[in-house]
């Protein structure tokens, strides 16, 4: 037997534990020693240093890695593995969450529900997405992913008042949980066949199965369901609207952004880990998905009036592209899914702090009919709205281009010429609902509303975002690399 | 002597996974919705011990019991949605809980 918890064990771990200790720390620190509410702010500086532990933690592995020419770090006897890969997701995970914690805190006054613990789930959530990353172990990821959506639940029906916000985090938690379920039926099976719940030992015991066994089908379908659940794609994306629409807007943006890249991560890691040698199984079920995905996505965006609605469905239609690169397979096609997510992250989360902007005292701003006239009230958050979503639509010279661009050029490679004629004519239909948007901020007539809530915060994150979505499209050469080491596996 | 099969476990797992599954997509009560999740959770469990058993190992029975702590987890926490869901609406009827559409 080896050793029970070596320095590497806790070497990979460190940011795992920075994130929980400080996400506890949260919780006991509101209770004990801010009990007023005006003092709550402070706690955000709590998510902060959590945040630079962890990235400090996250620093040293990739030194780690790059110094020892290591392609990966095991740890836990095979539970953990740091790579390029776990790095890649974990290094957008500590971007998004601390963007959101910035605009979470006036946001929050603003409704009426400042609490600390928000703070402290950010954090647990994000632990959870470190273990989504990092474990390839089945009993880790089913840890992970429960860790995330128990806090994601509960930041959906923050605001506890609100009947939108109640119900959201209802029918999330039910199609969540039910989800989940389906999905670990599917890691029982494939621990009945591996007699180990390691991915490599899955792998190997699927591999010397046929694609078409039945009990390997039972085992991926039922895991595929309730990853693809997660992910939000159709048909299995019915919470995501809801949930979407009735969570205060900072957890909408937390949600679309942090859980659905982990969701992708965990989905890599068991599509190309355990069932890659199922392949001839899964492929016409995900193209099924795909397809539908971008289907009811775009076609049901079109007649949205709300934006936070609006960008749901346009998430939904995004799962499909990055699915697409999954499907195509091939190494430009798993490149281009890393870029995607890392695009998609920067230009959603964008958006979503636009409409972070636009709600005020005595006004919610999430209509498109808020947006009118915002040209002529608020040019500088026009402009940036009006960038990210020409990034959302994939037009150059903005990040989404380059996401989409290299799903493509995967598709044309692998001859999948139907599904890449499919995808750009659903380009066309998301540029017609997206500039919906567009015309109601630029030609519609200003109507009377107070002027917009703009914090130091607000201003940072939509710089960030908004520097990095055009960034990516301009000069897109070292975030191709970055994408590209999160391959070397 | 035999004992009982492995293949009787998991078939009475299976069972029961779709007891729930239907129990989840047919019944209209939040928590006899919630019930549902419960059992289908709980013949996942069946399943890891039936395989643990036969295997000979306790990695199923260490899954199963993380599982367990899961639906805990998620029990506490749903409980406490369905109740402020409760405290707005005069049923827990789910056609009832329909403020989000469209």
């Amino acid at each position: 037997m080896s050793q029970f918890y070596t320095s590497t064990d806790h070497f990979v771990l460190v940011p795992a534990i920075m994130l929980a200790l400080f996400g506890c720390a949260v919780l006991l620190f509101d209770f004990f020693l801010f009990p007023e509410p005006r003092q709550r702010k402070r706690l955000v500086w709590f998510l902060f240093a959590g945040e630079i532990f962890t990235a400090a933690g996250l620093w040293r592995q990739q030194a780690f890695l790059a110094s020892e020419g290591l392609p990966e770090i095991t740890a836990f006897q095979g539970t953990l593995t740091v790579d390029g890969f776990s790095l890649f997701f974990n290094w957008i995970f500590v971007a998004v969450s601390l963007l959101v914690a910035i605009v979470s805190w006036r946001y929050l006054e603003i409704e009426g529900e400042h609490h600390g613990e928000y703070y402290g789930l950010i954090l647990l959530a994000q632990c959870g997405m470190y273990f989504l990353a990092t474990g390839t172990d089945l009993i880790t990821l089913f840890i992970g992913l429960e860790l995330m959506a128990l806090c994601f639940y509960v930041m959906v029906g923050f605001l506890r008042e609100r009947k939108r916000s109640n119900e959201a985090a209802m029918k999330y938690l039910l199609l969540g949980a039910f989800s989940s379920g389906l999905m670990v039926y599917g890691f029982s099976v494939m621990y009945g066949l591996a007699g180990s719940t390691k991915l490599r030992a899955v792998a190997a015991a699927i591999a010397s199965r046929d694609a078409w066994d039945p009990v390997v089908f039972l085992a991926m379908a039922t895991t595929a369901v309730g990853v693809l659940f997660k992910v939000s794609a159709a048909p299995f994306h019915m919470w995501a609207p809801d949930a979407y629409e009735g969570a205060p807007t900072t957890v909408t943006a937390f949600l679309a952004v942090g859980s659905k890249a982990a969701s992708f991560a965990f989905l890599m890691r068991i599509f190309l880990g355990p069932l890659e040698t199922a392949r001839p199984a899964w492929e016409p079920l995900l193209v099924l998905v795909a397809v539908l995905s971008l289907t009811i996505g775009n076609l049901a965006a079109i007649t949205q009036n709300n934006v936070k609605r609006l960008l749901a469905y346009s998430s939904i239609s995004h799962a499909g592209y990055i699915l697409l690169g999954l499907i195509a397979g091939n190494a430009t096609g798993l490149k281009g899914m890393a870029v995607y997510i890392l695009v998609y992250a920067f230009m959603t989360l964008g958006a979503f702090l636009v409409v972070v902007a636009l709600r005020r005292e005595n006004l919610i701003g999430e209509d498109i009919e808020d947006m009118a006239g915002l040209m002529h009230r608020s040019p500088g958050y026009a402009v940036l709205m009006l960038i990210f979503l020409l990034s959302l639509a994939g037009i150059p010279p903005t990040a989404g281009f380059i996401g989409k661009y290299y799903i493509f050029l995967a598709l044309l490679e692998t001859s999948h010429y139907l599904l890449a004629a499919l995808a750009a004519l659903y380009v066309a239909v998301a540029i017609y609902y997206y500039f919906r948007i567009v015309r109601s901020m630029f030609i519609s007539e200003a109507v009377a509303a107070p002027p917009l809530e703009s914090t130091v915060g607000l201003r940072v994150a939509l710089a960030v975002t908004g520097v990095l979505t055009l960034a990516i499209g301009v000069y897109p050469e070292p975030f191709l690399r970055l994408a590209q080491t999160s391959l070397v596996r | 002597m035999d004992s009982v099969p492995l293949s009787w476990y998991l078939i009475l797992s299976a069972v029961l996974f779709a007891l729930g599954v239907a129990g989840f997509l047919f019944r209209r009560n939040l928590i006899t919705i919630f019930m549902s999740i419960e059992l289908m959770l709980n013949a996942v469990n069946l399943s890891f011990i039936a395989f643990a058993y036969k295997l000979n190992q306790v990695d199923g029975q260490i899954f199963a019991f993380f599982v367990m702590v899961v639906a805990a987890a998620e029990a506490a926490v749903g409980l406490a949605i369905i109740l402020t869901v409760f405290k707005s609406r005069p049923s827990l009827a789910v056609d009832e809980v329909n403020t989000l559409k469209y």
